[in-house]
C-alpha cells in the first residue's frame, strides 16, 4: 500500500465547474463519456486559463531555440555547417577557450571559497561586525554587475585609480591592472561570492546542529565532523551555489566586455559580442558559439545535479530555523573581525564611494582631497536634462513593471496547474518555464532577435519595446516560477479542498483562497523581477533601438563615450532606488517565511 | 443516508523493478460497500494506508473513484458502473461539510468570514442577502461558542477554538453529511480526550450523520455508533463498538483493537455452549457459537485485562487454567502490566495495582470461557 493519508492533490476535474447548475438531483444527470466530458471541462473558464497559460510559456521558451538552430544551420535556405566552421576554426579559437575556462573556473573558486568561509563564520562562530556581512550579502542586488564593474575600472585604472594612486604612492609605480584576466577573475568572483554566502547561510542555518552534535558524541573529532557529516548534508548547497556562479561566470556579459575586450582578452560571451559588432554581421557564427555556450551551461547544470547526487533525498532545507551555539573563535575572534571588515570596506564601500566621490567631481579625475571644493551637483542636472535618459527611465519604468507582473501572473497560474493538478504533461510545462535559465542574456539577444527578424506573430515585434519585453518575461520566468511554486507548496491544499467543499467554483476558490494568501511570495517575486530587469544589459544590448534604451543601456553608451561623471551619477540614483527596492523585498520576503 | 456500494479506487503504485513495463495499480479502496444510518456517527478505523482517508476523499469528490456508487440522502454523488455512464459530481457542488485534518482554516481571513465563505459562494440565485449570511453564521458561531471572537484573525485561535471554528464553517449550510478526516490527531493527548467529548456531544445535538476517520482506536471505540475496520482497502470487520471489541472477525481486527493474547489451537469436541480445543498450553474451552467441525485450526484472544493472575497452583477441577513464571512487570499507574511466560509464550496480564509480583515467581492464569474469543483463522 502506498496511499498516504496525506492529501493528495485535487484531481484536475473535480473541482471544475464554473458557476455550478443547481445540481440536478435523484436521477443521474447528464455526464457523458470520455469526449463529452473533455468537451464539458473545456468549456470552463479553467481550462481556457490554463491553455492560454501554457501556450504563451511554450512559446517564449521554445521559438528562441527553435530560431537560434534555424539561424545558424540554415544559410539561404539551405542546411549549412558554415557558422560553425567560421567560429570554431578561428585561430583565436584555443586561446578563446581556455580564457573561458580560467576566468569561469577562477570566479567560481574565488567567490566559493569566500562566500562559504564568510557564511560559516557567519553562522556559526561568534565573529563581530556579523550585520556588516549581511549587508555585502546584498551587493549584487544592489549593484549591479555593470556598475560594480566600472565602479573597479574607477578604482584601478592606470593612471586615476585610487589603488594605483596608493601604490604609485607607496611603492612609486601603479601595481593593480584591472583590464587583466586577474582582473576580471576579481570583480566577477567578488560579485558572485554574496550569492554563495546566501546559499551556504541558508543551509547552515536549516541543519540541526543535533546532527552534528551526535558525531561528536560518537567521539569524531571536529575535523571528521565537517568531513564525514557536515559536508555532506550541506552538499546539495554546495551543488547549488556552484552552479549558480558558475553559470554567471561563464555567461558574465560585462565583465568581459568592459574588462577583457580592450586588450582581447575574449571569452565566449565577448566573442560572440565582437562578432555582432562587426559589419557584416555573421550570425551564422554568433548563432554557432552561442549553441556552443548554451551546451556548456547545460552541461554544467548536468554535472551540477551529478554532484549533488542523493542529496535531495536528505534535503537539509526545513525552513525550520535553528540557531546553534556558535563556536568561540578564541584569540582568532579579532583577526577574523578584521577580514570580514576588510573584505566589507573593499567590495561594498569602496565601489560606492568612489561612484558619489565621481558623481559630485566636475571632471572625471584621480582622488584628491583639494576636489572636495569643486563638488557640484551639476551631473545630476545635466543628467536630468539629458533627452535619453528621461526616455530611457520611462522605458525601464514601463518595461520592468510590465515584464515583472506578466512573469507573476503567467508563473503563479503555471504553479498552480504544475503542482495542483495531475494533468497529463504538468511536468513539462514545469521543465519549459526553466528551460529559459539555460539560455545566457547575450545568447536570449541573439536568439530573439532571429526570432522577430523573421516574425511568426502577425504584428511588429522587432524595433519596438515589445521585443525586450519578450526578452525579459522569457530570461525572467525561470525566477518568477520559483518564487510562485514555493509559495504555492506553503499554501496547505485542504485550504483549497475546504473551499470546493464549501461549495466555492474553481474560480472563486483561486480568487478568494489561493491568490490572497500567495500575495506575499507574488509580490517579493515581482519585486525581484523589477530589481533584475532594471539593469538586464546583456539581452537589451542586441535588441534595442534608438528610443527604446533602457537603464543599462544609457549607462553602457556613458562609459563607452568616456562620460564617467554622467555614468557616476546615473549609477549613484540607480543604486539608491535598489536599496529602497530591495528593502522592501526583504521585509516581505522575511514574512514570507513565517507562514506554514 | 450515505450508501457506498462496490467502491473501488486504483492509485499508481512504485515502479516495478528494473526491466518491468508500467506501473502497479494499487487498490486503495478495493471493493467497498457501506449503508451509514440517519443520525449515525460512523467511523473508518484503520492504520495509515488502509483506505479510509480515501474513501472519504471520495464520499466528498476530492477523489475520483475507479467504480462503483456513493449516493448521500438518494442523491447520486458519483456512479461508475459497467454500461452506464460515469457520473461524478465536482465537489462543489455535493452540499456537504468536512473537517479537515488540519482544519483547513484560511489565515487570511477572520473567524466570522472563514464560516461566511460556504454561504457567500452559493449561486447567486440562491444565496441568502448579506443580513441572512450575518445571521445564520452568528447563530453557528453562538452554537460553538465562538461567537466573541467573530472579529478575530482566524490564526489567533487556540487548538480547540480551531477546531470548532472549522466544525462551525463545515455545518453552517446545514449539510445532510459532515466529514470529520483526523479532526483531533493535531492536538496533543489532553486536549485530544477533552474534545473527543466535546465532539460526541456536539454529535448528539445536532443529530447530524457524520463519516469520521480516525486511525485512533480508542477515538473509534468512544465515539461512535458504528466501525468499519479497514485494511488495504478493505472493510475487514463492521460492527458496533463493544462487537468490535469483544467479538473480533478475524486476527487483525483484534490486533489493532487493543491488546490481545492470541493462543492457537485445534478444536476437540463441543460441551453446550462450550467449544474444547487443545493447545500447547493444555486443554482451553471457549464460549461460542461458531460452528467448527473437531480439527480445525483456531486462535483464541484473551485481553490482557480479562486474565486473572493467581499466585497459588492450579486447583483441580476450575477451566482454562496455565501455570507459568513472571518474567517481567511494569507499574502503569492504574494497573500492574505482567508478563508470565507459559511454555514457550508469553502472556500479557493486566492486574490491579495492588497485585505485584516479582520476576521468577511462579502463578497460575486463569480465563473465564466468556473471556476467550475465538478468532477466524486466516488475517
Amino acid at each position: 500500500m502506498t496511499i498516504l493519508p496525506s492529501p493528495a492533490p485535487v484531481e484536475e476535474r473535480d473541482a471544475a465547474a464554473g458557476y455550478p447548475a443547481a445540481a440536478s438531483a435523484t436521477k443521474i444527470p447528464e455526464s457523458g463519456n470520455g469526449v463529452t466530458r473533455f468537451i464539458r471541462s473545456a468549456l470552463q473558464p479553467r481550462f481556457f486559463t490554463l491553455l492560454a497559460v501554457v501556450i504563451i510559456i511554450g512559446y517564449l521558451a521554445l521559438t528562441p531555440l527553435l530560431y537560434l538552430a534555424y539561424g545558424t544551420f540554415v544559410d539561404d535556405g539551405e542546411f549549412s555547417l558554415g557558422g560553425f566552421e567560421r567560429a570554431y576554426t578561428s585561430p583565436a579559437l584555443p586561446t578563446m577557450a581556455w580564457n573561458s575556462l580560467v576566468f569561469t573556473l577562477g570566479a567560481t573558486v574565488l567567490s566559493f571559497v569566500t562566500g562559504t568561509f564568510l557564511a560559516y563564520v557567519t553562522v556559526r562562530t561568534n565573529v563581530p561586525f556579523r550585520p556588516l556581512l549581511v549587508a555585502t550579502a546584498m551587493v549584487p542586488l544592489i549593484i549591479p554587475g555593470l556598475l560594480y564593474t566600472i565602479s573597479w575600472i574607477m578604482l584601478s585604472s592606470e593612471r586615476v585609480g585610487v589603488l594605483n594612486q596608493v601604490s604609485t604612492a607607496i611603492i612609486g609605480r601603479p601595481v593593480f591592472d584591472i583590464f587583466s584576466m586577474a582582473g576580471m577573475i576579481w570583480v566577477e568572483g567578488t560579485h558572485s561570492a554574496p550569492l554563495v554566502f546566501l546559499f551556504m547561510v541558508a543551509a547552515f542555518r536549516s541543519m540541526d546542529p543535533a546532527l552534528e552534535e551526535s558525531a561528536l558524541v560518537s567521539g569524531a573529532s571536529r575535523l571528521t565532523m565537517i568531513r564525514r557529516i557536515t559536508l555532506p548534508l550541506v552538499r546539495p548547497a554546495i551543488a547549488g551555489a556552484l552552479l549558480v556562479t558558475g553559470v554567471n561566470a561563464l555567461t558574465s556579459f560585462e565583465v568581459p566586455v568592459l574588462l577583457g575586450l580592450p586588450d582581447r582578452i575574449n571569452v565566449f560571451v565577448s566573442e560572440i559580442y565582437d562578432t555582432l559588432r562587426q559589419y557584416p554581421y555573421d550570425y551564422g557564427a554568433a548563432g554557432a558559439l552561442s549553441i556552443g555556450l548554451v551546451v556548456l551551461s547545460i552541461l554544467g547544470v548536468w554535472s551540477v545535479n551529478k554532484l549533488s547526487g542523493r542529496g535531495k533525498d536528505y534535503a537539509t532545507i526545513t525552513g525550520k530555523g535553528f540557531r546553534p551555539r556558535p563556536l568561540d573563535l578564541g584569540k582568532w575572534r579579532k583577526p577574523v573581525g578584521a577580514g570580514v571588515v576588510l573584505y566589507f570596506a573593499v567590495t561594498t564601500l569602496l565601489p560606492v564611494l568612489i561612484m558619489l566621490y565621481n558623481s559630485f567631481v566636475p571632471y572625471y579625475q584621480g582622488f584628491s582631497f583639494s576636489s572636495f571644493k569643486d563638488f557640484t551637483l551639476g551631473n545630476y542636472t545635466a543628467l536630468f536634462e539629458n533627452r535619453i535618459f528621461n526616455r530611457a527611465v520611462v522605458n525601464s519604468v514601463i518595461l520592468s513593471c510590465g515584464a515583472a507582473t506578466a512573469v507573476m501572473a503567467l508563473t503563479a497560474l503555471a504553479a498552480w496547474l504544475v503542482i495542483r493538478t495531475r494533468t497529463p504533461g504538468r511536468q513539462m510545462v514545469d521543465q519549459l518555464t526553466f528551460l529559459p535559465l539555460i539560455i545566457p542574456g547575450l545568447v536570449m539577444g541573439v536568439s530573439i532577435s532571429f526570432v522577430y527578424l523573421h516574425n511568426p506573430l502577425p504584428f511588429p515585434i522587432y524595433g519596438t519595446i515589445f521585443i525586450l519585453m519578450i526578452a525579459y518575461v522569457t530570461r525572467f520566468m525561470p525566477y518568477g516560477m520559483r518564487y510562485s511554486t514555493s509559495s504555492l507548496t506553503q499554501i496547505s491544499s485542504e485550504l483549497e479542498e475546504s473551499a470546493a467543499v464549501s461549495g466555492a467554483s474553481w474560480f472563486q476558490s483561486f480568487r478568494r483562497v489561493v491568490l490572497p494568501l500567495m500575495v506575499p511570495g507574488i509580490v517579493a517575486g515581482w519585486i525581484y523581477i523589477v530589481i533584475v530587469s532594471i539593469r538586464e544589459l546583456s539581452s537589451s544590448i542586441l535588441l534595442y533601438s534608438p528610443g527604446n534604451e533602457v537603464l543599462a543601456i544609457v549607462t553602457f553608451q556613458f562609459y563607452e563615450k568616456g562620460e564617467m561623471s554622467a555614468v557616476s551619477a546615473l549609477g549613484i540614483l540607480m543604486v539608491a532606488t535598489l536599496v529602497a527596492f530591495v528593502t522592501v523585498a526583504y521585509k516581505l520576503g522575511a514574512n514570507i517565511g513565517l507562514r506554514e | 443516508m450515505l450508501e457506498i456500494t462496490n467502491l473501488v479506487k486504483t492509485f499508481d503504485g512504485e515502479k516495478e523493478a528494473k526491466g518491468g513495463k508500467g506501473r502497479n495499480r494499487v487498490r486503495a479502496i478495493d471493493d467497498v460497500s457501506i449503508n451509514v444510518q440517519e443520525g449515525e456517527m460512523f467511523t473508518l478505523l484503520g492504520p495509515s494506508g488502509c483506505g479510509k482517508t480515501t474513501t472519504l476523499r471520495s464520499v466528498a469528490g476530492l477523489e475520483r473513484p475507479d467504480s462503483g456508487c456513493i449516493k448521500v440522502a438518494d442523491r447520486v454523488m458519483f456512479s461508475a458502473e459497467p454500461g452506464k455512464r460515469e457520473f461524478h459530481m465536482p465537489t462543489n457542488e455535493r452540499g456537504l461539510g468536512m473537517v479537515f485534518q488540519s482544519y483547513a482554516i484560511w489565515p487570511h481571513m477572520k473567524v466570522f468570514d472563514n464560516v461566511a465563505f460556504p454561504l457567500q459562494v452559493v449561486p447567486r440565485k440562491k444565496r441568502l442577502n448579506k443580513r441572512g449570511i450575518e445571521e445564520k453564521v452568528g447563530a453557528v458561531l453562538q452554537t460553538m461558542e465562538l461567537a466573541h471572537l467573530a472579529g478575530r484573525q482566524a490564526t489567533k485561535l487556540s487548538g480547540g477554538q480551531q477546531q470548532r471554528l472549522a466544525l462551525a464553517r463545515a455545518l453552517v449550510t446545514e449539510p445532510p453529511l459532515l466529514l470529520l478526516d483526523e479532526p483531533l490527531s493535531n492536538l496533543d493527548a489532553k486536549l485530544r480526550e477533552s474534545l473527543r467529548f466535546e465532539l460526541k456531544r456536539l454529535q448528539r445535538e445536532l443529530g447530524i450523520t457524520s463519516i469520521y476517520v480516525t486511525h485512533d482506536q480508542i477515538e473509534a471505540l468512544a465515539l461512535s455508533s458504528r466501525i468499519a475496520v479497514m485494511r488495504d482497502g478493505k472493510v475487514m470487520q463492521l460492527g458496533s463498538p463493544r462487537d468490535i471489541y469483544e467479538r473480533p472477525a478475524n486476527r487483525f481486527v483484534a490486533e489493532f483493537i487493543g491488546t490481545s493474547n492470541f493462543i492457537e489451537g485445534t478444536v476437540e469436541d463441543r460441551h453446550n455452549a462450550h467449544l474444547a480445543v487443545s493447545t500447547d498450553h493444555g486443554r482451553l474451552l471457549v464460549e461460542t457459537d461458531l460452528q467448527l467441525k473437531r480439527g480445525d485450526t483456531v486462535v483464541l484472544a484473551a485481553r490482557p485485562e480479562r486474565v486473572q493472575l493467581i499466585d497459588e497452583p492450579p486447583t483441580a477441577d476450575g477451566p482454562n487454567q496455565l501455570t507459568g513464571a513472571v518474567v517481567t512487570r511494569s507499574f502503569i499507574g492504574d494497573a500492574v502490566d505482567h508478563i508470565v511466560r507459559v511454555g514457550d509464550q508469553d502472556i500479557r496480564v493486566q492486574c490491579e495495582p495492588t497485585v505485584s509480583h516479582p520476576p521468577e515467581t511462579k502463578v497460575t492464569l486463569q480465563i473465564d470461557p466468556t473471556c476467550l474469543t475465538l478468532v477466524p483463522i486466516g488475517d
